[in-house]
């Protein structure tokens, strides 16, 4: 029985292995589709019945006094503003506190310090929404904020803006400290050899190389801040209706708790007024202006990934 | 001996600072350390509040808050029972759908899709469903987990509203999964090809054992995550107010009402009056204890069991 020479298939290994290896890869490439298939369901979902409301409603309606859904008055501007607003003060609370953090973490602590900020700062990431939106209305506005403005509404936008801001303080914080680790040392060093003080080699060398960065951080914190319900919904009241109002000592709904306010009524209410269809609109507007801000971030990262 | 240190001639007089010089320097410094205290210490000030707010369940009847339903009638008679118990069947759900799948498109990603143009699209499509606000993800479930796929969730159940935060946690999974999987060396990948071993064998013999450690820690992360959100549930209709189980037994309760402990903190915190708000403190200290808890645990492991390749 002893063969001359050895072909290829004396060299392949059992049929049972091979055919096992190619299934599992089909099995894996399946998995891998049904995320592209959540994705493509989101943006059905949004936009179906974001269709559905934009075809029936009177385009008028889009624009009026305020956001009252159940009186067909869906004022877009109210909504939007309030979005704006508290996002900006969160952004005023947690880029400077970032940033900060994100500075000494990469430019002055010791690595021992370091090593366990930044899981502190992951553990943070953790606190559940809903914990400081209940944090806004039992602390930040009775204890606090009454001692400074006495005219302020016990549901306020500045109180909410707070409470999303301390939320996202540990996203930024992350990110920007990714990117001023990702400036190379010999920047550093080159400026410390010139005589640089260390506060002169982080403002003037390590922060305008990592400016991009900290760009994307900023902008990736302003959409979930976006983004974010439960503080909200809590905080600034207003979900269910809102008289449009520029003053941050006043209540006021959000994109967010608009449709937290309209799908607290998804176990009761029969789902097919207009109010109810208003909900998919203020998702596709919400989808949308996060996964523009997103991916703006996500563009300016890599930009950066590839410079050193 | 002062004079003798290599300290003391590098610093000589003519290269020292004169004293006082570096007031903005040290300003600086103290204003950098001023914003990580502020950014790391809220955590305690928050924990601190909810503690002292809730004082009155927590010390009083914190075994009776813990172990009864909610009730419409008093905040005294109210506990977070049902919020527990609807959280943990939750993430249940939600780990055994999100972790299957992100993981094996992790594995799918890392190692069959070299760089393909299917591989850079579901690439891109996990950094932007990373991304998307947790209330869309709601609008996903009432859509098709709720009503669409009625037949298999029997509608606003814990099935449902598991699959709604499984697809929320998905992207997590999967990048932190890509992450571990690329930490794994090729050189290990190489020795096992070497000896004969199939594309599954390299896989699930060295790389995966591996990758392990890392892997499930990511998923703890994720699910932890997941037994935080309010917003995405309160859309697919966990019950905000009164529920009964009635005499459902364990089975059955996964197909009938259910609530979750964030979504239960929510509704204290809107009901008027003090007392509601003593239950919403108390009920915030166990999700925080809960949540830091898996969270601590989780990134202990990782970095006690990580390994320098």
């Amino acid at each position: 029985m002893a063969r001359d020479q050895l072909t290829a298939a004396d060299l392949q290994t059992s049929l049972m292995r091979r055919v096992r290896s190619h299934t599992v890869r089909w099995l894996f490439m399946t998995a891998a589709t049904v995320t592209v298939l959540v994705s493509a369901l989101i943006i059905w979902t949004v936009a179906s019945g974001a269709w559905t409301f934009i075809s029936q409603v009177e385009l008028t309606k889009l624009t009026d006094i305020g956001w009252f859904p159940r009186r067909g008055l869906f004022d877009l501007t109210t909504l939007l503003v309030n979005s704006v607003q508290i996002s900006v003060i969160a952004m005023a609370v947690a880029v400077p506190s970032g940033f900060g953090a994100a500075i000494y973490l990469s430019e002055y602590a010791h690595p021992k310090v370091r090593r366990v900020m930044k899981p502190t700062l992951e553990l943070l990431a953790s606190v559940p929404s809903v914990v400081l939106g209940v944090f806004a209305i039992s602390f930040i506005t009775p204890s606090i904020l009454t001692n400074f403005f006495s005219e302020i509404n016990f549901f306020n936008k500045l109180a909410a803006g707070i409470a999303v801001g301390l939320l996202v303080i540990p996203l930024i914080a992350s990110i920007s400290e990714d990117a001023l680790r990702a400036v190379p040392g010999a920047l550093r060093e080159a400026s410390a050899g010139l005589g640089a003080r260390r506060v002169t080699t982080s403002i003037r060398v390590v922060l305008p190389a990592a400016m991009s960065g900290l760009m994307a951080a900023t902008i990736v914190g302003f959409s979930r801040a976006i983004g974010e319900t439960m503080v909200v919904t809590i905080a600034s009241g207003g979900g269910d209706t809102s008289l449009f109002n520029l003053s941050l000592f006043e209540s006021g709904g959000t994109l967010t708790s608009a449709m937290a306010a309209l799908g607290l009524g998804t176990d009761q209410v029969a789902g097919n007024n207009l109010a109810f269809q208003s909900l998919y609109f203020l998702g596709a507007l919400l989808f949308a202006m996060t996964l523009v801000l997103n991916m703006a971030g996500d563009v300016i990262v890599r930009r950066l990934q590839n410079r050193y | 001996m002062l004079l003798t240190s290599p300290a003391g001639i590098a610093t000589s007089h003519a290269l020292r600072r004169r004293p006082g010089a570096d007031v903005g320097g040290a300003v600086f410094k103290w204003l950098l350390i001023g914003a990580t205290v502020f950014a790391t210490g809220f955590l305690a000030v928050l924990l601190a509040v909810m503690i002292v707010d809730g004082w009155a369940v927590l010390s009083g009847n914190l075994w009776y808050f813990l172990t009864h339903g909610f009730s419409q009638r008093s905040a005294a008679e109210a506990g977070v029972w049902q919020g527990i118990i609807g959280s943990l069947q939750v993430a249940l759900v939600t780990g055994v759908f999100a972790v299957p799948i992100g993981v094996a498109t992790a594995i799918y990603l890392v190692e069959y899709a070299q760089n393909s143009r299917f591989a850079r699209i579901v690439e891109l499509n996990i950094r932007n469903l990373a991304g998307v606000p947790s209330i869309v993800y709601g609008l996903l479930g009432l859509v098709i987990f709720v009503k669409a796929l009625e037949d298999f969730s029997k509608g606003a159940t814990v099935i449902a509203g598991g699959m709604t935060l499984a697809a929320l946690v998905l992207p997590i999974i999967v990048i932190t999964s890509v992450e571990a999987l690329k930490a794994v060396p090729d050189s290990l990948r190489e020795a096992a090809y070497g000896v004969g071993a199939t594309k599954w064998e390299v896989l699930s013999r060295q790389v995966l054992p591996a990758a392990l450690s890392t892997i499930l820690t990511g998923t703890v992360l994720a699910l932890a995550r997941a037994l935080g959100e309010a917003a995405p549930l309160i859309l697919v209709g966990a019950a905000t107010g009164f529920l009964s189980f009635g005499d459902a037994n364990v089975l059955e309760t996964f197909t009938g009402p259910y609530t979750a402990l964030p979504v239960l903190i929510f509704n204290f915190a809107r009901l008027p009056g003090a007392d509601w708000g003593v239950n919403a403190a108390a009920a915030s200290v166990v999700i925080l204890v809960l949540v830091l808890a898996v969270n601590g645990l989780a990134i202990y492991l990782r970095n006690r069991f990580e390994k320098q390749w």
